[in-house]
């Protein structure tokens, strides 16, 4: 797609985002809220999955923590303040990000998958099993956030403020993420993930590249889980699970994770048939699973191949989304992620 | 802590360590040798045992129930490996990791059209029942003990597999280099599938195992999938020694965490598996970065 069909795109997406809860009744308005936080967790998981090229199965952690947080800092009797308590839940997603991040990233490949696995988990069974967050039963976020500002204050216990709000952020979070990803720091991450020795002896500090990329993620996911707590009520281990991590990774490469917005098409898209199936059929998860499988063998390239297949389009590259940093190797990268024997010979055994 | 408490909490935690090195080595081994990660694996433990319970409650027999659903589960490995896994050699970790997760929600589904979701329990074999009198009020059921000596002999045996037979040696030829072993016209492809269900089997057979000590229920892969991980982490990718040793310092931690400290047995493990991280990147027994 050229530049400026995909921004009208963009901008007929978001008009009619605007104006939704303007026709939609309140039920449709939550269900859109839901799907748009989903859709920051996304966007924020493909900083390190897509650009970074980490796959990462923790965010559903990070993103459950700053739930949590916000469930720990909402008093009895009445809503947090939005400007401790966002923070605050933003700031613990990232430390455990950093923590997270800092021993994870000292591995990669199937290592990095399986590290991030079990730390998610570790945090699922410590909130599961201990009596911190109320074990297995979780906790209830009774009242909304308070959202003051001088006098004035937003009401977000109203489905349609509450969905402008989340709006905003995804926005700022779209905003923020295509900007980094333009940045030197992001093409420094994309040289990390096509040729890691080459980035390396150009100079560039791939760990610690990587690992603010991994922390600024962990901090978007958090501002979505905050959120989402909020639009619930209620928190449990559950949120934290390593099955939201999968689908939210499934979210991503639907969407295609050479953009910035593919994922959040993912997300809208996954939420969307979730629903779909969950209404229509009693075993919806087996039709859902065998649609992720064959999503892998038939649309690798996701949603865009999709488009292009429909619109006979060429595929969209990937310097669509991101012009390479000019000291990228751009050969070696495109053909070394392609080239079977390469992956293959990453894993080998020793017994 | 008496010495014959102590003796008895060891052999728990010796026992839980090698059902863990059972199912880990499944996974180490189709990681190693196919580059294959397969987070389906817990799915395949918990598919074993309700394999285990609806043979058992068949036919009566728990040996049955054993043959049954290895035989069961190596068979439908086989066919995965034809319809789906084969694909997916030499494409990337994401791919794989979509597959596995795909696979799951069907495995468990299949589970909660063919099984329900209910709680069973599994007799053990009768010549296996009772236990042994330690102490006055202490005893040890002897299908435990059974399955601890029954977990020795099949390690052993695998170890005597990969070191010691031809199959064993085209394992780790192809593990090492994949195109020379092919390149020398060795069937290195024909094997991969056998390594794949085996590696099913595996799973299945540690789910099977512990059948008659814990109940079995829908759950009960997701936390087997993780500990299989953490074994693996802590052993080195491949490593089916590494696997033997991550899994009985995962089975001794955890038993003996659960003893010492309650409140956080539950994260000893990781903090063990951070520790090992910062140790030694790559596992105990893997190989350092070139």
């Amino acid at each position: 797609m050229k530049a400026s069909s995909q921004s009208w795109i963009v901008a007929i997406a978001l008009a009619v985002a605007i104006a939704l809860p303007l026709v939609a009744p309140t039920y449709y308005v939550q269900f859109a809220s839901k799907a748009l936080l989903m859709g920051l967790l996304a966007v924020a998981l493909n900083l390190v999955v897509g650009f970074g090229g980490m796959v990462s199965l923790c965010h559903a952690a990070l993103f459950g923590l700053a739930g949590y947080s916000l469930a720990f800092l909402t008093p009895e009797g009445e809503g947090a303040s939005i400007w401790l308590s966002l923070p605050a839940a933003v700031l613990v997603s990232s430390f455990a990000a950093l923590v997270i991040g800092a021993l994870s990233l000292r591995t990669k490949g199937i290592y990095f998958i399986m590290v991030t696995l079990a730390f998610g988990e570790m945090l699922f069974y410590l909130l599961h099993d201990t009596k911190i967050g109320g074990g297995s039963d979780g906790l209830y976020i009774y009242l909304k956030p308070e959202f003051g500002f001088g006098g004035a204050a937003l009401d977000l216990e109203r489905a349609s403020t509450f969905y402008f709000v989340v709006l905003v952020c995804l926005v700022l979070g779209v905003a923020l993420v295509s900007m980094l990803v333009r940045s030197p720091f992001g093409h420094a991450l994309v040289a990390a993930r096509d040729n890691e020795r080459r980035a390396r002896s150009l100079g560039f500090p791939v760990y610690r590249i990587r690992l603010t990329a991994f922390v600024i993620s962990g901090a978007l996911a958090g501002v979505a889980g905050y959120f989402s707590a909020a639009q619930f009520g209620f928190v449990a281990p559950q949120l934290l699970g390593w099955h939201l991590s999968a689908t939210v990774l499934v979210m991503v490469v639907l969407g295609g994770m050479t953009s910035v917005l593919g994922p959040l098409a993912g997300a809208l898209a996954i939420i969307g048939l979730e629903e779909v199936l969950k209404s229509n059929f009693e075993y919806w998860k087996l039709i859902y699973g065998l649609i992720v499988m064959a999503m892998v063998f038939v649309l690798p390239g996701g949603l865009q191949q999709l488009a292009s297949m429909v619109l006979g389009a060429k595929p969209a590259s990937e310097d669509d989304a991101v012009e390479r940093d000019m000291t990228a190797p751009h050969d070696d990268a495109a053909t070394d992620r392609l080239r079977p024997e390469l992956l293959r010979s990453e894993a080998k055994a020793h017994v | 802590m008496s010495a014959i408490t102590f003796a008895v909490q060891l052999l728990n935690g010796v026992q839980y360590g090698l059902v863990l090195f059972l199912v880990a080595s499944g996974l180490t081994l189709v990681f190693g040798i196919l580059g294959v990660i397969n987070l389906a694996h817990g799915a395949f433990y918990m598919l074993g045992a309700y394999f285990a319970w609806w043979i058992a409650a068949y036919t009566g027999s728990f040996l049955m129930a054993l043959i049954g659903g290895v035989a069961l589960s190596f068979m439908l490995g086989l066919l995965l490996e034809n319809v789906f896994v084969r694909r997916l050699y030499g494409r990337d970790h994401l791919a794989q990791v979509l597959l596995s997760f795909g696979l799951i929600l069907v495995v468990d589904e299949l589970r909660q059209i063919l099984f329900g979701k209910d709680v069973y329990s599994v007799k053990p074999p009768p010549w296996l029942e009772g236990s042994i009198q330690l102490t006055d009020n202490l005893s040890y059921p002897v299908y435990r003990l059974a399955l601890c000596l029954f977990c020795l002999v099949l390690a052993a045996l695998i170890f005597y597999v990969i070191q010691r037979t031809k199959l064993g040696m085209i394992i780790r030829a192809g593990a090492e280099n994949r195109d020379m072993t092919r390149a020398l016209g060795i069937p290195f492809d024909s094997v991969n599938r056998y390594v794949f269900a085996g590696g099913i089997a595996l799973a299945a057979l540690g789910g099977i195992l512990v059948s008659p000590i814990s109940t079995v229920y829908p759950g009960m892969g997701d936390g087997m999938l993780i500990l299989s991980f953490v074994v693996v982490v802590l052993g080195g990718i491949g490593s089916v020694a590494g696997a033997a040793i991550g899994a009985l310092l995962i089975g001794l931690t955890d038993t003996f965490g659960k003893v010492f400290f309650p409140q956080v047995s539950s994260i000893l493990i990781y903090v063990l598996m951070a520790g090992v991280l910062l140790w030694r990147p790559n596992g105990i027994l893997g190989k350092r970065e070139a």
